[in-house]
């Protein structure tokens, strides 16, 4: 079973994030860029089903030069190979376009057979990609997953929303996203970490891919930001001291603000 | 230079790029992980299952075995760079695989033969087998010229007899790298040489785990070997004078990687501080902002700089060559005697707070005081330094 993960480097959500001044994108400089954890599961999840099935995992993954710290992550996990989809031009891509970036750039791998994905980054935070990719595609999709089955020919999950848990089916090739509940991702070794450097990373340019420059970046995107500001700093919260009554002064506070 | 079979081990096998991705690696590991579990570790006095699985499947018990041998082959440059983030959460943890990659494991690195090399290491990278360093005795330390333990011929084997306290690991280990006098005593050398003893060979009995001061979770108990007969076999180096000189590399080295990590100890005491200063008030005032607090803090940071500079300048002169005899000691003395002092303003910082159990700096305080006495106290380390120029300045006027 060949397998597609999609990878995403992301500002770590422990350093300070915002947007730059200019165009009001994500200032990806300011912040220390990790591999979205989500995208762990999303690489745990394909290397159990490669594990499961033979086949190979190829880690993809849109983003600047930068980005290929993630990527190198994704292969010292275990991933076989990647491609790095990576050109200014994308810069500023909104989900539809970086859907279909996605798209193009899995075009260019072998028989494709299953697409992993986080169900959302923790910097977009759209969720939409994954299930605008399968519409590309003309796959299944089958999104917010917390348990990932497959017999090599169709893939099963447990689909967790907040109206419920459903199990839904679909013939492979199909687009998954997992959740955070879905599993703890593997440890790199250090062999595993030596090992990635020697695998193949195919980057390719819009125009390597087949895209079309006038249907991604910034000028293209359907929606803009037209502009932003830092949220408000925290203002000093009240303090109860507790003398023996601070339960009731707490709920007193919590139903004042209309919150029990 | 230093002596030339040793020389080779010296040699790293992992290019800078991929050298920053198993650092990060490791310090995620440590500060994510470890971390959090600290106060189980001291209270448990153990290192739990689950982290030492994860520690041997990562590869941390064979990162300074050459790759030939299943390790990955960090120089001690790299080495030295890898103690500064263990020391930053429970020595235990570093203490649970020191062994095989530090003393114990570079002894045959350096030193065994091909055939000792092939049955032993691969086991010891992966942390299959723990492998303890056996030198020091009731009435010997740094000096192996003490040593009371023998080793007595017998047909084409030895017959080792002796007691050996405070080993490291011996607990869990499944060799034991024993040091022990030839007899009869050679016409001429040291007479010392080192055997390589299974665990579970007959008459090797370990006695109960010590009850220490601090180092939870690490464990050190004394071992004593009565009549265990080994083979040829088990002679390191097929040499019987290789001992003296693979205990005083295996010493000189690891005295670098102990300065690295005292390091590690003395930053995270000094985070510690700043954190602490920084949060905890007196009559409203964060203690931080008083300048006597400042004040401890700042010579906290000069020391903490002070010794990553010296541990990675004698880690870089140790490979290099240039000295391999002076600056393991000089920096294992300061970064230790450091650590110590950081570790006491760390406690002074906190106030009373410091003084309780559950709070890091109370751990370190404890945890560093050995860093002072293990693989050569201080004044060893003085007498190395001081003895050691004298005797070069000596010889240039004879």
């Amino acid at each position: 079973m060949n397998i597609v993960v999609l990878v995403k480097q992301v500002p770590d959500t422990w350093s300070e994030r915002k947007l730059s001044g200019s165009d009001h994108t994500l200032d990806r400089a300011s912040a220390d860029a990790v591999l979205d954890e989500i995208n762990e599961r999303a690489v745990e999840e394909a290397l159990l089903a490669k594990e499961a099935h033979g086949g190979e995992v190829t880690a993809v993954c849109m983003g600047p030069e930068r980005a290929n710290e993630a990527i190198r992550k994704a292969l010292s996990m275990g991933a076989d190979k990647a491609v790095h989809l990576q050109d200014e031009g994308l810069h500023g891509s909104d989900a539809v376009a970086t859907a279909r970036a996605l798209a193009a750039a899995i075009g260019t791998v072998e028989s494709v057979d299953l697409v992993v994905a986080g169900n959302e980054s923790t910097d977009g935070r759209s969720g939409a990609v994954p299930a605008m990719l399968a519409e590309l595609l003309g796959w299944a999709q089958l999104t917010h997953a917390r348990k990932v089955t497959s017999d090599g020919s169709a893939v099963t999950v447990e689909r967790e929303t907040d109206a419920g848990v459903a199990t839904v089916e679909a013939n492979l090739p199909a687009v998954v996203s997992v959740t955070e509940k879905i599993n703890e991702p593997r440890y790199p070794s250090f062999k595993g970490i030596m090992a990635a450097k020697k695998k193949p990373v195919s980057v390719l340019s819009l125009a390597d891919a087949g895209i079309d420059a006038g249907a991604v970046g910034l000028a293209n995107a359907g929606s803009q930001v037209v502009s932003s500001a830092p949220a408000p700093p925290k203002e000093a919260g009240q303090k109860v001291t507790d003398e023996g009554n601070g339960g009731v002064q707490v709920v007193e506070f919590l139903s004042g603000q209309k919150l029990v | 230079m230093g002596e030339g079979k040793g020389m080779d081990t010296e040699t790293t096998e992992v290019p800078g790029d991929v050298f920053r991705d198993v650092l990060a690696q490791i310090s995620d590991f440590v500060r994510t992980r470890v971390l959090p579990r600290e106060i189980e570790i001291m209270n448990t006095d153990a290192i739990p299952d689950d982290l030492r699985a994860q520690a041997a499947e990562m590869g941390l018990f064979g990162y300074t075995i050459p790759q030939q041998w299943g390790g990955l082959g960090l120089d001690l440059v790299q080495d030295v760079e890898v103690a500064m983030e263990l020391g930053y959460t429970s020595l235990a943890l570093r203490s649970m695989f020191g062994t095989n990659n530090g003393i114990a494991g570079q002894v045959l690195v350096g030193y065994g033969t091909e055939q000792q090399k092939a049955r032993w290491l691969p086991a010891i990278a992966s942390g299959d087998v723990v492998a303890s360093f056996a030198l020091t005795e009731p009435g010997a330390g740094s000096n192996p010229a003490g040593l009371r333990t023998t080793a007595t011929a017998d047909g084409d084997g030895w017959i080792i007899d002796g007691t050996k306290q405070f080993i490291t690991n011996a607990t869990e280990a499944g060799l034991f790298v024993v040091f022990a006098r030839t007899q009869p005593a050679p016409e001429s050398g040291t007479g010392i040489a080192v055997f390589l003893v299974p665990g579970d060979a007959p008459g090797v009995q370990v006695g109960t785990k010590d009850a220490k001061m601090g180092q939870e979770g690490s464990r050190t108990a004394e071992v004593t070997f009565s009549q265990v007969r080994v083979g040829p076999d088990a002679l390191v180096g097929s040499d019987g004078e290789v001992g003296y000189r693979a205990a005083m590399t295996s010493l000189a080295r690891g005295r670098i990687h102990m300065a690295g990590l005292a390091v590690g100890c003395a930053q995270r005491a000094l985070d510690e501080s700043v954190s602490h200063a920084a949060s905890a008030t007196q009559g409203g005032t964060p203690t931080g902002d008083f300048q006597l607090v400042q004040a401890m803090i700042a010579d906290q940071q000069t020391g903490v700089l002070a010794g990553r500079a010296l541990a990675r300048d004698a880690a870089y002169k140790y490979v290099s060559g240039e000295d391999r005899r002076i600056a393991p000691s000089a920096a294992k003395l300061y970064c230790t005697e450091m650590a110590g002092k950081a570790a006491d303003l760390a406690v002074q910082v906190h106030g009373g707070t410091g003084y309780m159990r559950e709070v890091p700096v109370e751990r370190i305080y404890r945890d560093v005081r050995l860093m002072r006495l293990y693989e050569g106290t201080s004044e060893i380390q003085r007498l190395i330094i001081g003895g050691g120029l004298v005797r070069a300045a000596k010889k240039q006027a004879s």
